[in-house]
């Protein structure tokens, strides 16, 4: 741990500030709680609200694994580690099974989280309904008097003119049957994992200063009509390098003759199944190294 | 039992007073025309009597359908929201207030359904088709976006979007404003069959003496935040009591 930054990187009286905002999300699944948010080392949009979260609940026992897309490797995912690495020492891992605290951007991972597990996202955008209504008096108003036909407005327009819902990621969920709330902009064949999911779920939105949650074992539901449901989006075919059907898939352009590939999205879900054998159309074995 | 009853509303815009004690009954199926010149508070008297304005003194009751008497701004805000969006009904004299102009006609209709609670498209859909029918406007338009319709087509829209949900009570604040002539003589056709036949009660402010006699059951004069005259429309209009009165119905021209 480097010296002269108090664990953490944040001082004391902010954790504190956003713990008691914390508390006080977890206590209203899906309700969005104003915090002071302050300036982070790193730009708006990088996770500023997640980074803030994640140092008010680290411990020192704490294990921390960070992923990006998917991927523990990319650059947001490397320099957000590195910081509380740097500032809190704690011990960082890429294994979704090793962590306690998981912060994330765009996904949620494969493998099922446990109760011991908190999952961090971080929200560029809290407010669900701010496509469809730009006064946020308003918004807060229909918040407070859970007046959510509007979004189904939206859901209808959809079905009007594509013939189905077409929203792929930041799908708007209702939380405990009483908040509309945005998952951050993670797949909506992510959704279902937020259904009674054991692990605490926080959100942290650094530059709109909105702090929510989702308690464990909360009831979170994809909104969508009885006759069109809400369905996963993913892509038609295997993972190219674990063969991989159950995992959501990134297509990375190959060449400049229309190659293509199918990858799982979570690098640490694909590197665990390669190593226990399981070989894609496109991959190589690794564990016979 | 009256549906909507209100005793001794007064409202003050600084010096203006807008209402000064105005005692209004409304029964259920029933038009009544609110009538005078502009500024006399036909318009405040609406919106204080549908509860989005709230008047200095007095009270307006409104009896829903168990049965009970609800004070109308005493009311908590979500149970007047749910009333505005269940039970009544506004048309406002612009459409565009009302209508959402990038949504489609479609949705603009569907939206006080799904409000309600509705959450099968299909049905959703039909509803908006038939309503869309009803108001005379052609099914296959129900996709299209709300700026490519007429005035009156987006009055109608209006109208269909504000019945979808078969309200007890609709408000309506200058109906055929804006509209030429032959468009509103169809609008107040189309309005009166409706009310007809679905009997809806409505609170009607209008200017235009011959919209009330042809939509109202009832009529109230107003003048300077007074009710000065009140009684059956056709009694009231061919035989005025009140000096206003006379004026107002004398100065109609005849075509």
């Amino acid at each position: 741990m480097t010296e002269g930054y108090n664990f953490a990187y944040l001082d004391e009286q902010t954790k504190r500030m956003i713990r008691r905002a914390l508390l006080k999300a977890v206590a209203i699944p899906g309700h969005q709680v104003p915090f002071g948010s302050r300036e982070m080392p790193l730009p708006y949009g990088w996770g500023t609200g997640g980074i803030q979260v994640t140092a008010s609940i680290l411990g020192s026992a704490d294990v921390l694994k960070v992923i990006d897309q998917g991927a523990d490797d990319t650059t947001n995912a490397v320099s957000i580690r590195r910081f509380f690495a740097k500032t809190a020492g704690v011990a960082t891992t890429t294994h979704t099974a090793d962590a306690t605290v998981i912060q994330t951007r765009h996904r949620i991972p494969e493998k099922t989280l446990r109760d011991d597990q908190i999952i961090v996202y971080q929200v560029p955008q809290p407010e669900p309904l701010f496509r469809l209504e730009s006064s946020r008096v308003e918004t807060r108003r229909m918040h407070g008097l859970a007046d959510y036909g509007l979004m189904h407005v939206k859901l209808y327009e959809d079905v009007a003119r594509f013939g189905q819902i077409s929203i792929s990621y930041d799908y708007p969920v209702l939380v405990n049957q009483r908040y509309l709330m945005s998952p951050s902009p993670i797949p909506a064949f992510d959704n279902p994992k937020m259904d009674r999911m054991p692990a605490l779920q926080l959100f942290g939105a650094g530059r709109e200063k909105r702090i929510y949650a989702i308690p464990p074992w909360t009831e979170v539901r994809s909104l969508d009509f009885d006759d069109h449901p809400f369905r996963a989006i993913n892509a038609p075919e295997p993972c190219g390098l674990c063969g991989a059907t159950d995992s959501y898939l990134d297509e990375v352009i190959t060449d400049d003759h229309g190659g293509r590939l199918f990858v799982c999205s979570d690098t640490d879900h694909c590197a665990e199944r390669r190593s226990a054998g399981h070989i894609g159309k496109d991959g190589f074995a690794e564990a016979a190294e | 039992m009256t549906l909507l009853r209100a005793r001794g509303l007064s409202l003050r815009f600084k010096t203006i007073r807008a209402l000064d004690d105005v005692a209004v009954d409304l029964w259920p199926g029933e038009v009544l025309a609110i009538v005078g010149e502009s500024g006399s508070g036909k318009t405040t008297l609406l919106n204080v009597l549908s509860g989005r304005i709230a008047p200095d003194a007095g009270t307006v009751w409104y009896t829903d359908p168990e049965g009970e008497e609800h004070d109308v701004h005493a009311m908590p805000a979500p149970a007047l929201r749910t009333l505005h969006r269940s039970d009544w009904g506004f048309v406002h004299q612009d459409p565009r207030q009302n209508l959402r102009m990038n949504v489609s006609a479609g949705g603009n209709v569907g939206e006080r359904l799904m409000a309600r609670g509705a959450r099968h498209y299909g049905n959703i859909r039909a509803e908006a088709i038939d309503w869309l029918t009803q108001v005379e406007i052609d099914a296959n338009r129900v996709d299209d976006l709300p700026r490519t319709f007429s005035g009156g087509m987006l009055q109608r829209l209006q109208i269909a979007r504000t019945l979808v949900t078969h309200p007890r009570l609709v408000f309506m604040d200058e109906p055929t404003g804006g509209l030429d002539v032959s468009v509103q003589a169809r609008l107040l056709d189309l309005i009166r069959t409706l009310v007809a036949r679905l009997g809806i009660a409505a609170v009607l402010v209008t200017h235009d003496i011959a919209v009330a006699r042809l939509l109202a059951h009832r009529i109230a004069v107003m003048q300077r935040g007074r009710v000065v005259e009140t009684g059956l429309t056709d009694q009231v209009l061919d035989d005025p009591q009140h000096a206003y009165t006379q004026l107002l119905v004398s100065s109609v021209l005849q075509a």
